[in-house]
């Protein structure tokens, strides 16, 4: 009776065997989970990306309208309608300069960002695949302008042509390009490498092929995560010109501009500066906890069997 | 019989994925291990070797956990013991040597440091007792200049005196147990028969227990007084060493056995079927020099292949054999356009070849197809497997659609995949399946010369098996030609119908395989030879008595632009010849080359003298002849 | 070969440096068009125009004012400020010093908070205080830095009245004065850069941590503390000098925010104003100041990169 069970279990391995050659590996299904924190950060930022579209449309008031009681006020009502966050410096509504700031805010940082990506990938990416003194050229360029602080840069591009939002634009995405670029390159010369691309230029395929099917398909993941840390990155640079008076200029409302407009109201109590602080604050821990979790969380695998 | 050291009962383990569903691993072993015994745990990869022998440790690979049974350590289970407990015996009680030496040694610690730290921090010596003690472990285990090598950095020391530096670290701390995880898998034949020597000595020396982990039923059979085979977790078979090698009753182990290719001897080419034979070699390297960095008068700044000449006739198998190093992938890269020759000629079944990929036809590139190590590098991770053999059939023959389909999944079947695999991505697939589809992809594009790199290294010994079989037929279906590339010389034996000896860049002997594995041999080609483990118990200590194991494994290999590069590891060197003079290529009967200065007489009597020692080594024992160092 | 790479870096560098001072001067001279025409605006005639011209070496091709320019500033000569026509030097040594004290101060507090916090945050991974640790300094680098100081000023000086909310020094005060005058923006830097440095540190230990060599000194029953200050962190070192040297080069934008919100005397404020007014070469040398310094520190955390990699140190 055993005797038979073991040898019923015999054949079964042999079978498998036969039928496998070899144990299969566990499929890595790699589907992208989020923990709670990462689905509520993809809420709020979607709600963010929301109000830059409607914001406008379904503010209470213009961002222009100073029809507050008085600056600097808290949340209150008057005959025009509901103060939800209170007044600024000019007795504007505060949730609605939010609300139409996001625009600003996000709206220019989106685009430095996607131009930044443009250019960033397409020299990296070139110079991976190309290599030689095309490399050395860019990339040399590349780390003398990444050697610069970036404020600074921006500082000296506004003194030199002054704020308008075509230049804050061009300003962040070349700067950010550089950091792109660096990134691009790095992750292009890596596959560049790898064995799936030797291959097929040992089959003879153009350098356009290779990139359009080995190359953009492996680096799409880490540099869409990447895109979201520079995102934050842009959003701060624009935030902070704009805080310097420097990016957005009045009447135009702008997280960044809003905090300086009002930081004096903080001494009379006023949350008006606060507010949109927390808008930016909102929108960019938000993006970097999905980053975050997205990103894989080795590292702490072995840490956690030290004793 | 001795007292028991280490009882595993019903042990269990699993991994738990991101549902939190338990995946068993580990599912219910039970074995024990006496003082001074060493038991092996052989299995191919999956069985869960290596996790059965990490538990003796009390550790679990992040991701798994322990879900049942005991482990007595000296009748205390290590599974329940409080975490400080555990550190107490992990280093004081068992010691692991891992793998890889090379990735195990911490970068920025001097070795000696590495080797004392643990006896020392669990109190089992003082500093200096322990520097003592590494330093008597480096003296027996024949490391050179043991007085100081301690001091040095892992990174200056060479990957066999590394692993045999790792044995020194988990013995300084006189455990009762030591886990060799598959601790010469990674060496090359000439350099594992050295660290083998030396682990057995010491495991004896020190009366120590040992778990030997490994895949390799040949290693097993020359270390091990006890075997487990284990097969997905289980334990399908157990008993002493003589019992499972001479005489195994599971049919896994039986499996298992006729995986191991036998011992190279000459016979073991196959005949080569006349339909496929035409006039003209399919391919010829004709005295190429090549290497990397700059090329001044046609010397590269880096010399990888010296003068190197080897004809592939049509529907014929060239096996390409060295040790790591030996320039033997970089022969396969020439060949395929990958790396620009600095001299010579590389050739197309008569026309000669541009170098580089750039400049070669559509058509010769089509003809000539690189099969790459690793599968899993080898793929594109983002292309499903219709795509990534699709490619060539329409890059190189226009073939779309509909025909490219039926076309795929054609070629699926040759090397004997189904034909839904064409919608799979490659991470879907087991490494065997693997690298049948970068096979396959080679096919695909209809070649008329196939180089294959290191094919079945990666792979478990079943699996190569297959492998090789599957590459047969191939041939014979196809009448492609082969070059194979390995460092297994029983895996090549067993496939080419020639076989090409490369060392330090240089051939040093060439020919149909039942020639070249007929004496008289290159001295090398005998090194090589007779460093191939055999399935035979004993096979170890009559090996050592060899003279060419006492001299030509303890050097480095040189690679030389003047004399014969394997000058100072050939016990038979003529001072004043072998290293300044050029060496004269002696040619056998039917195309058999042999690159020596000895003549071929004096190659014979040297073997003829070898036999005698290996037939009698009872006899010769104490004298046995050794050469100074 | 250590040597070389140190040379061959100091050489990287120097170049970098004089490709700066390159796009700092195109940026700021020939960007913005004609000067002049700025200068004098709605009023300009041609006479005065081309006088203006001649008297500012505009008429000269770019190079030999890059060259010219490039001369006065190593000299020591930084031109003079177009606001009220001091010379840009006398401007901007006591800014500097101010500038380098603050500096200087979160430096000496930020470093070994962030170190010994970083290392403690990867000594316990997963635990509810690492998880603390790596959310706080995640929020913290994720905001602008004049969001945290509008927090500080609203807790510590108008909820709290603590602290005062500027900075502002007579130069005459005690050291405590000093230190209660200096110690808002202290704060905010000291959580700027410690954020960054905390977080990059437990992310270059934890990077480290997956070697096998560290799971093999568990397995060698090596103490988890002597695991991470003795197998890991030698071997993060290089980037952890890295790390450390980059973020007192952020420290470089850091003080543009901070100096503007507390008012502070410093070399930021004073280029910040500059920008304002437009007032071009007090904006290039401030820039160059800048600049340099943040150029001198990657040099610095790449030299200390290479010296600390034992591979280098120690070559076969």
């Amino acid at each position: 009776m055993t005797e038979e069970i073991i040898k019923t279990k015999e054949e079964e391995v042999i079978a498998k065997l036969d039928t496998f050659d070899e144990l299969p590996d566990a499929p890595p299904k790699r589907r992208i989970k989020l923990s709670w924190v990462g689905k509520l950060s993809v809420a709020v930022v979607a709600f963010w990306l929301l109000i830059v579209v409607i914001g406008p449309y379904i503010a209470p008031f213009h961002e222009m309208d100073m029809d507050g009681d008085d600056s600097f006020l808290n949340a209150h009502s008057n005959e025009y309608g509901t103060f939800f966050l209170g007044t600024d410096y000019l007795g504007r509504d505060t949730l609605s300069r939010i609300m139409f700031g996001a625009r600003n805010t996000i709206g220019i940082s989106l685009l430095a960002t996607l131009f930044a990506y443009l250019m960033g990938i397409t020299l990296g990416i070139l110079a991976a695949v190309k290599g030689g003194w095309i490399d050395m050229g860019i990339s040399r360029i590349n780390d003398a302008i990444l050697a610069l602080p970036t404020i600074m840069l921006g500082l000296i591009v506004i003194a030199a042509l002054g704020s308008s939002i075509p230049i804050l634009i061009g300003t962040a995405a070349v700067i950010y390009a550089t950091s792109v670029f660096r990134i691009a390159r790095a992750l292009g010369q890596d596959i560049m490498v790898q064995d799936f691309v030797e291959a097929a230029k040992a089959r003879g395929e153009g350098v356009w092929w290779i990139i359009k099917s080995e190359v953009l398909p492996n680096a799409a993941m880490p540099l869409a995560t990447d895109f979201g840390l520079r995102l934050v990155f842009v959003v701060l640079f624009i935030s902070s010109l704009s805080f310097l008076g420097l990016g957005v200029q009045p009447p135009a409302s702008d997280w960044g501009s809003m905090v300086r407009e009002n930081l004096q109201g903080l001494t009379y109590g006023s949350y008006a500066a606060i507010w949109p602080a927390l808008a930016i604050a909102t929108f960019t821990i938000a993006i970097n906890l999905i980053v975050d979790d997205i990103s894989a969380k080795s590292g702490g695998m072995l840490a956690k069997k030290m004793v | 019989m001795a007292e028991k050291l280490l009882e595993v009962k019903d042990l269990r383990i699993s991994a738990y994925n991101d549902e939190k569903v338990e995946i068993p691993i580990v599912k219910g072993v039970s074995f024990d291990i006496y003082k001074g015994q060493v038991v092996a745990l052989i299995g191919e990869s999956g069985s869960g070797k290596t996790t059965i022998s990490l538990a003796s440790l009390s550790y679990t690979k992040p991701g798994l956990e322990f879900s049942g049974g005991e482990v007595l350590l000296n009748g205390e289970d290590v599974i329940t013991m409080p975490p400080l407990r555990q550190r107490e015996i992990r280093g004081a009680n068992v010691a692991y040597l891992a793998q890889s030496a090379a990735a195990t040694f911490n970068p920025a610690i001097t070795i000696n440091e590495q080797v004392t730290e643990s006896p020392v921090l669990h109190g089992v010596m003082s500093q200096e007792e322990a520097n003592k003690r590494a330093v008597e472990l480096y003296h027996a285990l024949e490391l050179p200049d043991p007085n100081r090598i301690g001091f040095r950095y892992p990174h200056q020391v060479s990957g066999g005196q590394l692993q045999r530096l790792m044995a020194a670290m988990a013995l300084c701390g006189k455990p009762d147990l030591m886990v060799l995880d598959e601790p010469t898998t990674a060496l090359d034949v000439t350099t594992q028969i050295e660290v083998l020597k030396a682990f057995k000595k010491v495991i004896r020396e020190e009366n120590a227990a040992a778990i030997y982990v490994t895949h390799d039923l040949a290693v097993v059979a020359q270390v091990a007084d006890h075997i487990v085979v284990l097969y997905s977790g289980e334990v399908m078979e157990q008993g002493s060493a003589d019992e499972i090698i001479n005489n195994p009753t599971h049919a896994y182990t039986r499996r298992l056995m006729d995986a191991v290719r036998p011992k190279p001897v000459a016979g073991m080419g196959t005949d080569v079927g006349t339909e496929h034979e035409r006039e003209l070699p399919a391919m010829s390297v004709e005295n190429m020099t090549a290497g990397y960095g700059g090329i001044i008068n046609g010397e590269p700044a880096v010399t990888i292949l010296r003068d190197v000449s080897v004809k592939v006739e049509n529907a014929h198998v060239v096996g390409v054999i060295g040790e790591s190093g030996c320039g033997k992938s970089t022969l396969a890269r020439v060949m395929a356009g990958l790396l620009p020759q600095a001299k010579g000629k590389v050739k197309l079944e008569g026309e000669e070849l541009e170098g580089g990929i750039k400049d070669r036809k559509l058509s010769e590139l089509q003809k000539i197809q690189f099969v790459f190590q690793m599968a899993d590098t080898a793929l594109n991770p983002k292309q499903v497997i219709g795509d990534i053999l699709g490619r060539p059939l329409e890059f190189y023959h226009g073939i779309k659609g509909r025909e490219k389909h039926a076309k795929v999944a054609e070629i699926l079947d040759m090397v004997e995949l189904p034909a839904e695999f064409a919608s799979r991505y490659p991470a879907e697939l087991s490494g065997g399946q693997k690298q049948r589809i970068n096979m396959a992809r080679s096919l695909a594009a209809n070649p008329e010369v196939m180089l294959c790199d290191e094919v079945t290294s990666a792979l478990d010994s079943i699996v190569g098996a297959n492998v090789i079989k599957l590459l047969t037929n191939l041939r014979d279906k196809t009448g492609v030609s082969f070059v194979f590339i390995s460092h297994d010389l029983s895996t090549v034996a067993s496939f080419a119908d020639e076989i090409v000896v490369l060392y330090a860049g240089r051939v040093v002997e060439q020919g149909p395989t039942d020639e070249v594995l007929e004496p008289p041999f290159h001295p090398y080609t005998r090194l090589l030879i007779s460093s191939v483990p055999e399935l035979r118990i004993g096979w170890l200590e009559d090996t050592m008595q060899k003279r060419e194991m006492a001299v030509g494994i303890a050097r480095g290999v040189e690679i030389t632009a003047v004399g014969c590069p394997f000058y100072n590891r050939c016990p038979m060197a003529i001072e004043a010849t072998c290293d300044v003079k050029d060496v004269p290529i002696r040619e056998l009967k039917s195309g058999h080359q042999i690159s020596c200065h000895l003549t071929i007489e004096e190659l014979q009597e040297a073997e003829a003298h070898t036999q005698k020692i290996l037939h009698g080594f009872e006899k010769v024992g104490d004298d046995k002849p050794q050469k100074p160092a | 070969m250590m040597m070389q790479m140190v040379l061959r870096r100091i050489g990287i560098g120097f170049a970098t440096l004089i490709v700066v001072s390159i796009i700092v001067f195109l940026a700021t001279s020939i960007l913005p068009g004609d000067v002049a025409q700025i200068i004098l605006g709605q009023s300009a005639t041609p006479e005065t125009l081309a006088a203006l011209r001649a008297e500012l070496g505009m008429d000269q091709p770019g190079y030999v004012r890059y060259f010219s320019w490039l001369g006065d500033m190593m000299s020591g000569d930084l031109g003079i400020s177009k606001a009220g026509g001091a010379t840009i030097a006398s401007l901007i040594g006591g800014r500097l010093g101010n500038t380098m004290m603050m500096a200087g101060w979160v430096a000496l507090i930020s470093i070994p908070i962030s170190i010994a916090l970083g290392l403690w945050a990867a000594m316990h991974p997963g635990t509810w205080l690492d998880r603390i640790v790596t959310f706080g300094t995640l929020s913290l680098i994720s905001v602008p830095e004049f969001f945290i100081a509008t927090i500080l000023v609203l807790i510590l000086a108008v909820q709290l009245h603590w602290l005062p909310s500027t900075a502002y020094m007579t130069g005459e005060e005690s050291f405590l004065e000093l230190m209660r005058a200096l110690a808002m923006p202290l704060i905010t830097l000291v959580i700027v850069v410690s954020a960054q440095m905390i977080r990059m540190t437990r992310a270059g230990i934890l990077n480290v941590m997956n070697s096998p060599y560290i799971e093999m000194a568990i397995l060698k029953g090596v103490p988890r503390g002597r695991i991470i200050l003795r197998h890991a962190f030698f071997n993060a070192i290089g980037p952890i000098i890295n790390v450390i040297a980059l973020n007192l080069a952020y420290l470089v934008s850091g003080v543009v925010i901070v100096e503007t919100i507390f008012a502070y005397p410093g070399l930021a404020k004073l280029m910040i104003d500059g920008v304002q007014t437009r007032d071009l070469p007090l904006v290039q040398a401030c820039a160059m100041i800048f600049c340099g310094t943040y150029v001198i520190l990657i040099l610095l955390a790449d030299v200390g990169s290479i010296v600390s990699n034992p591979r280098l140190r120690n070559p076969k």
